[in-house]
């Protein structure tokens, strides 16, 4: 089977995948299964979906050439995709217009959404409110607290914020809270699950509805670099930004695919987020893929200057792209992270998340190893304003 | 025949409903879990099931979350239960264990090893709650070959073709979840419970053993018209949650007490 013909129909990639869930809540699975099968071969249901992301997202986000960054760094040339020019500030809205349409199908009055830095929840209430659905957020206490400013957006976009204090008190639990609210509330709520890890058919659906962000490079880059890229860098927490661009080129063996994830503190002081890269296989949020965890099976407490990668997992794809060869994965620790910040607040004009920043800096790191006919192609996930107090703070200074 | 199965027989034979009854291993610390074990077998339990401690436990409440916690505070490892499984069965060869925990700790320690050692310290039944029959045909296989009775939830909305499913791939007893929700909620409403089991009594053979919800004497006894066997579980651990150490064994057989009393009226 080939790579991009994945998930089988019981939602595997290779080993990874499945629906690891209690029986009370294959129910819904299935009905959600179904559901997105029959919105994805209906006509009305995709030009729906895609004047929404035209005239709410603001798509197609452009394609942008870093050309004083890239001069800097004396090496290859490196390409932005601008999914922090999107409606909220980030690719996570790619999915929750699509899930929320579903929801509307489906006739489903009440949304719940998982988050931790806040852009997934920010980005839920939005569709919330947008298409008049009641909404409920679940997030960490410990996360509550280092992201006030989305909080507070989040609650005038009218959703409830439900602070999560079991476990870590971080994104983790706010998945399992979410996934406990959707099982006692299955008749009148949808559960949109803000990255590509979940039981079937969260991962596809996810990817599906990211897929735009490459579908859009594959004809951007002809245009305005004459090819395709050599390369194509994501930065990968759950994984939905990388996927969503890593979706179109995968069948392309010319385009090398590169996550990066989040080192943290370094990977041997064991204060990180590289799942992919220090982890091993395991069960846990409806799905097999690799997971830090400790010798016993628990999960272990993860690390991250970026709270959107301060995840233990991964969605079970990149798993599966790891272990085929197909994509590579490496880790950047907060410091490279927040040097790639501050250059491209320099060098470009753009304030980029922590997240994305990730991503920069691995770009950062191999670009003057390269030619500089050779092209990079970054997935800029998302802009950086949500970062700012986190930036000001590590330079000492109190907004 | 399983220690399982041999139960439900000396019960069904006696025209008793059998008690299962639910602790945490190592809550609130790994020295009171067999003592509490072999009180909960004086106070009537039929069947114990020993929880599993597991740091994100999808469908618990609040209050088997707590006991999770309490226990993995204390560092308790799936192989420290089987040891407490082992110590229990040191005194007690008759009554059987069941296992509830989740898939992680399992692959972990490598899903064979787990078997043969579970089987080997005396474990009777595995319910994996993350575990669905369409994602453990071998483990559950594997299990029954090591004399392990695989056990699954069904719920309120199970389709006929996944009851048909868990009658085929489970053995020992099918656990019917009682309520849309995690263990330990509030609002179990017993005649929906009542109407349900008929449809599943002519699937499989299986003896059927209703939990989640369960709070008191009265709602076990009427869910008992209907069920083979009833599970308290959350219930149990809110007596037990704050109770001084030395009287965690005597406030346990209080609270069950009425209830055994109850299934046998």
């Amino acid at each position: 089977m080939q790579t991009a013909d994945l998930p089988d129909a019981r939602g595997h990639f290779g080993p990874y995948g499945g629906v690891f869930v209690a029986e009370t809540l294959m129910h819904a699975l299935g009905e959600l299964r179904d559901a997105y099968e029959a919105c994805r071969s209906d006509a009305a249901f995709r030009q729906e979906l895609s004047h929404e992301l035209k005239h709410f997202v603001g798509r197609p986000s452009p394609v942008y050439h870093a050309r004083r960054w890239s001069e800097h760094l004396g090496g290859a040339q490196i390409y932005l995709k601008r999914e922090d020019l999107n409606h909220t500030g980030a690719h996570k809205i790619n999915n929750t217009v699509g899930q929320a349409l579903i929801a509307r199908r489906m006739r489903k009055p009440r949304v719940i959404a998982e988050t931790g830095a806040g852009q997934h929840g920010v980005a839920t209430a939005t569709v919330a409110a947008r298409y008049g659905m009641e909404c409920v957020v679940y997030m960490g206490s410990t996360d509550i607290e280092r992201q006030a400013a989305n909080v507070f957006r989040m609650k005038l976009l009218g959703a409830s914020v439900v602070p999560v204090e079991s476990g870590s008190k971080t994104l983790k639990d706010a998945l399992n809270e979410a996934m406990r609210d959707w099982v006692t509330n299955v008749e009148n709520t949808f559960y949109i699950i803000g990255t590509v890890a979940g039981p079937h058919p969260y991962p596809m659906m996810v990817r599906d509805f990211q897929s735009v962000i490459g579908r859009e490079c594959l004809v951007q880059m002809p245009e305005l670099a004459g090819r395709q890229p050599d390369a194509v860098i994501a930065c990968v927490g759950g994984g939905s930004n990388a996927m969503g661009i890593f979706h179109a080129y995968v069948p392309d063996p010319g385009v090398k695919l590169i996550g990066v994830e989040a080192a943290g503190e370094g990977i041997p002081s064991g204060r990180h987020a590289a799942s992919l890269c220090a982890g091993r296989p395991g069960v846990l949020h409806g799905n097999r893929t690799y997971l830090l965890q400790d010798a016993n099976g628990q999960i272990a407490e993860t690390h991250s200057i970026s709270a959107g990668l301060d995840s233990p997992g991964v969605g079970p794809e990149h798993a599966w792209l790891k272990d085929s060869g197909r994509a590579e994965y490496v880790a950047v620790g907060d410091v490279e992270a927040i040097q790639a910040f501050h250059d491209l607040c320099h060098f470009e004009g753009i304030i980029p998340a922590l997240e994305s920043a990730h991503a920069i800096a691995h770009a950062a790191k191999i670009a003057p190893t390269l030619p500089r006919d050779r092209l990079l192609l970054v997935n800029l996930s998302g802009r950086g304003d949500k970062d700012i107090d986190t930036v000001a703070r590590l330079s000492g200074i109190s907004l | 025949m399983s220690r399982i199965q041999a139960r439900f027989a000396s019960l069904q034979a006696e025209r008793r409903k059998a008690l299962i009854l639910f602790v945490t291993a190592g809550d609130p610390d790994p020295a009171f879990t067999v003592p509490l074990m072999h009180g909960l077998v004086e106070a009537g339990a039929d069947i114990l099931e020993v929880g599993v401690p597991f740091s994100d436990p999808m469908a618990d409440g609040p209050v088997i979350q707590r006991a999770s916690e309490r226990a993995l505070a204390k560092g308790v490892s799936l192989r420290d239960v089987l040891d407490m499984v082992r110590r229990f069965r040191a005194r007690d060869t008759a009554t059987p264990v069941v296992l509830m925990g989740y898939a992680n700790p399992i692959e972990s320690m490598g899903e064979g090893r787990f078997i043969a050692e579970a089987g080997e310290a005396g474990v009777d039944g595995l319910i994996v709650v993350d575990y669905p029959p369409e994602e453990c045909g071998e483990f559950a296989a594997l299990a029954k070959r090591h004399g392990l009775d695989p056990i699954f939830l069904l719920a309120p909305t199970s389709t006929a073709g996944r009851v048909a499913e868990v009658a085929r791939l489970g053995s020992g007893f099918v656990y019917y979840v009682s309520l849309k929700g995690v263990t330990g909620s509030g609002h179990l409403d017993v005649d929906e419970v009542l109407a349900r089991l008929p449809g599943i009594r002519a699937a499989t053979q299986l003896p059927i053993g209703v939990g989640f919800g369960i709070r008191d004497a009265a709602s076990a006894r009427r869910i008992s018209r209907g069920a083979d066997a009833v599970v308290i579980a959350s219930r149990l651990i809110q007596e037990l949650e704050g109770a001084p150490d030395e009287q965690l064994v005597e406030r346990a057989r209080t609270f069950v007490r009425p209830i055994r009393e109850a299934l046998d009226a």
